[in-house]
């Protein structure tokens, strides 16, 4: 992947960033948001992780996003565009983001290990779901069922909580 | 009084969807194939096959005026028609026959006698008003135009679509 | 570079002859494909008179064709209509769905093979490992289309319908994806090439004949074993595919939006659905966009369950791709995953033209408490089995 195309994506990604805050009406936040994930599945693509790039797409812009997008069509759009900027609370949020650059550019200067070259993903037959399936199942394996089982009881909570009154 | 009706109690195959599916395919195939191979022909090909043979006699084509076996034309612009057709087609202006005519007996004649056919919705009002058996339905349905003015059948168009009709009419029943 | 340039060059030639000589003739071809059956279903005839407009040049009388020459009079149509705008919408979005219906099949045919190989290179646009994954996340962006349809139009019924289909697609893409993970277990890859040659090999998956492993006893032609060693377990194996073909055609309806599944478009509650206040090249667009995820969902189950572009008792590869009859094989092998296509097509028209719609809350059941189980114990069916196969 050239250089050129990386920038091309970064920027895309981070205009649509951008865009998820600064615009009013809720469904172009969530469309922005949409593209940046998109343009983000493409930066891992880029660095030959088709699985993550893919799963990054069918996941969050197909999945996610569509149910944010649900949920905010069934809003009252207009009360939302209405509301006036608060000038404090966007001064308040510039003030953030300044420290947060402050803290991130100072901790990534200091850091030695983002210099380190990192091994390019092993192109075999099997691609990198084989090293993915690989690490997951081996190296954190017993993670994983952990994490699959909390998923589970939350899935099970969540449909005991909407019953209740059918008891 | 209110009362219960019951479910009907479904067996198993009809729980499963899958044998009503499979009939239902079967069903369609059926129609499909017959129809593919020709085995069952229900569409007529319009303008080359017609079914202008099998119209009942009581069919309702487009309106025309009919002259009678001596070519007299027997609309005596009694106007009748004009008044009672409903989305007002016909148009007529009438005139008087010259007193040393041979027919001056019946005083008037349509001088211009116009159906717009745009307008027509063949209800058939104006055959049946018509005191003098002038005016009459014929099979003619295809009536078609390039533009408005075409669609406007004058005196001529009409005769030349009625054609003769015989038998007895009033007007030139001499007792009367 | 000028590798990068030719690659470049021949992916683009790939991916324009794939979409604009063979998948969009396809769509409208579809379109009346589901005129006439759906005519003859009902005892009629359909649009069987557009031919060679031979009196448009003085002579007297057309060659109607069977009517084949429909879809260019459908497509001028639809181009000359007024396209029109209503003054209510939300104007960037209400253009911006259109293509958003259109575009994710098109993608979505990126890593269909389609072909084994013409002049050595294989018919694939491309060839990569997350396969059938990409085909998933692709389709999945379709349903932003019709929601930006039904939210954009700003009227009750294409929201409606933006509604429903939303929750139609998200329900039925877990079923969908869930339902084809026994096909990558036993295949080891979700590589859409790599599939179809382990079908090559082995037999199409949906045949309960397997082509090593159904015979009782040895059988060789020209000394090359062809059928050998009896295997009990791969016809075992068949039940769970063919569960999972059926749960993923069904899906693939849903997915699609065909009926018995189009209650985003339902005719009778919701006027047009999603497209009621598109008119013209827009409306069309949605239109030959269902017909293209068609076409790809289609193309999918044949890649998965139909061996794709391999035909029965021929060499599925030659010596020299260059020669004649090199090219002739890749010809056949790209013209037998279109017919393959072809007879889906027809397939989903006929269901389409017998069975009733769903009512919403049953569609809700059928996916949520049927599709989705069934799935699943269909992957642990396949578990289970699989370790005893392993030689």
């Amino acid at each position: 992947m050239s250089p050129l195309l990386f920038w091309i994506f970064v920027a895309i990604m981070l205009f649509f960033g951008g865009m998820v805050v600064l615009n009013r009406n809720p469904v172009a936040s969530a469309l922005s948001l949409v593209l940046s994930f998109l343009a983000l599945a493409a930066l891992y693509v880029s660095l030959d992780a088709y699985f993550l790039g893919v799963i990054q797409v069918l996941v969050y812009a197909g999945a996610v996003m569509v149910l944010f997008l649900f949920i905010i069509m069934l809003l009252d759009l207009r009360a939302e565009s209405r509301r006036r900027v608060n000038f404090p609370a966007v001064c308040g949020g510039f003030v953030v983001i300044l420290l947060f650059i402050a803290v991130l550019s100072d901790v990534s200067l200091r850091f030695q290990g983002g210099n380190a070259k990192f091994q390019a993903i092993a192109q075999g037959p099997q691609g990198d779901v084989w090293h993915v399936g690989m690490v997951l199942f081996q190296q954190y394996n017993i993670p994983l069922q952990v994490v699959g089982t909390l998923i589970l009881v939350a899935s099970i909570g969540v449909v005991i909580l909407s019953k209740r009154e059918l008891k | 009084m209110p009362y219960t009706v019951s479910r009907p109690k479904l067996t198993f195959s009809e729980k499963a969807y899958f044998p009503a599916i499979f009939a239902g395919l079967g069903i369609t195939l059926r129609h499909f194939i017959n129809i593919l191979s020709g085995k069952k022909k229900v569409t007529m090909q319009y303008p080359e096959e017609k079914w202008d043979q099998n119209l009942p006699a009581h069919y309702r084509g487009a309106p025309t005026l009919v002259r009678d076996e001596h070519g007299r034309e027997r609309c005596v612009a009694c106007q009748l028609c004009e008044f009672i057709c409903p989305p007002r087609a016909i148009t007529i202006h009438p005139g008087e026959i010259p007193i040393e005519d041979r027919w001056r007996k019946v005083e008037k004649f349509p001088q211009e006698f116009q159906i717009d056919m745009i307008r027509c919705i063949y209800c058939g009002l104006c055959e049946e008003v018509c005191p003098e058996q002038a005016i009459f339905l014929r099979k003619d349905y295809a009536i078609t135009g390039l533009t408005r003015q075409e669609m406007v059948h004058d005196k001529k168009k009409l005769y030349e679509l009625g054609g003769v009709m015989t038998g007895l009419v009033h007007k030139w029943n001499d007792k009367k | 570079m000028t590798q990068v340039l030719l690659f470049a060059l021949i992916s683009l030639i790939k991916t324009l002859g794939l979409i604009f000589l063979i998948i969009l003739p396809m769509v409208s071809y579809t379109v009346y494909a589901e005129r006439r059956v759906s005519a003859m279903i009902q005892d009629r005839l359909g649009p069987n008179r557009v031919g060679i407009p031979l009196t448009l040049f003085g002579l007297q009388k057309d060659i109607p064709f069977f009517g084949l020459v429909q879809p260019v009079a459908d497509a001028v149509k639809l181009l000359l209509k007024e396209d029109f705008t209503p003054n209510h919408v939300n104007k960037f979005y209400y253009w911006l769905a259109p293509a958003c219906a259109m575009a994710p099949s098109m993608m979505a045919l990126a890593v269909i093979p389609f072909g084994s190989q013409l002049w050595g290179e294989p018919m694939v646009v491309a060839n990569v490992n997350i396969g059938v994954l990409w085909v998933f996340a692709v389709s999945s962006l379709g349903v932003y289309g019709i929601v930006l349809a039904g939210w954009s139009s700003n009227s009750k019924y294409p929201f409606l319908g933006g509604i429903r289909s939303t929750s139609q697609m998200i329900s039925y893409e877990l079923s969908l994806a869930l339902s084809v993970i026994p096909i990558f277990m036993i295949c080891g890859t979700l590589n859409l090439s790599e599939i179809v040659r382990y079908q090559t090999v082995h037999g199409w998956l949906i045949s309960p004949i397997w082509i090593k492993g159904i015979s009782l006893f040895p059988l060789s032609i020209n000394g090359q074993e062809i059928i050998h060693s009896f295997h009990i377990l791969k016809i075992i194996l068949w039940i769970p595919l063919f569960i999972s073909f059926i749960v993923f055609t069904i899906s693939m309806f849903a997915e699609t939006n065909r009926l018995p599944f189009d209650l985003p478009e339902a005719e009778t509650e919701l006027v047009g659905g999603y497209h009621t206040e598109y008119s013209s090249m827009k409306f069309a667009l949605f239109f030959l966009g269902e017909y293209a995820a068609m076409i790809v969902g289609s193309a999918v189950i044949v890649t998965l369950f139909f061996g794709a572009w391999h035909v029965p008792f021929l060499p599925t590869a030659i010596d020299d791709p260059y020669t004649f009859w090199g090219v002739i094989l890749g010809l056949i092998h790209i013209a037998a995953f279109f017919v393959k296509v072809a007879l889906l097509l027809l397939l989903f028209i006929w269901v389409r033209w017998t069975l009733p719609r769903f009512r919403y809350d049953q569609l809700m059941r059928l996916g949520w408490y049927f599709f989705i189980e069934i799935a699943l114990v269909n992957v642990f069916i396949v578990a289970v089995i699989l370790p005893f196969m392993r030689e």
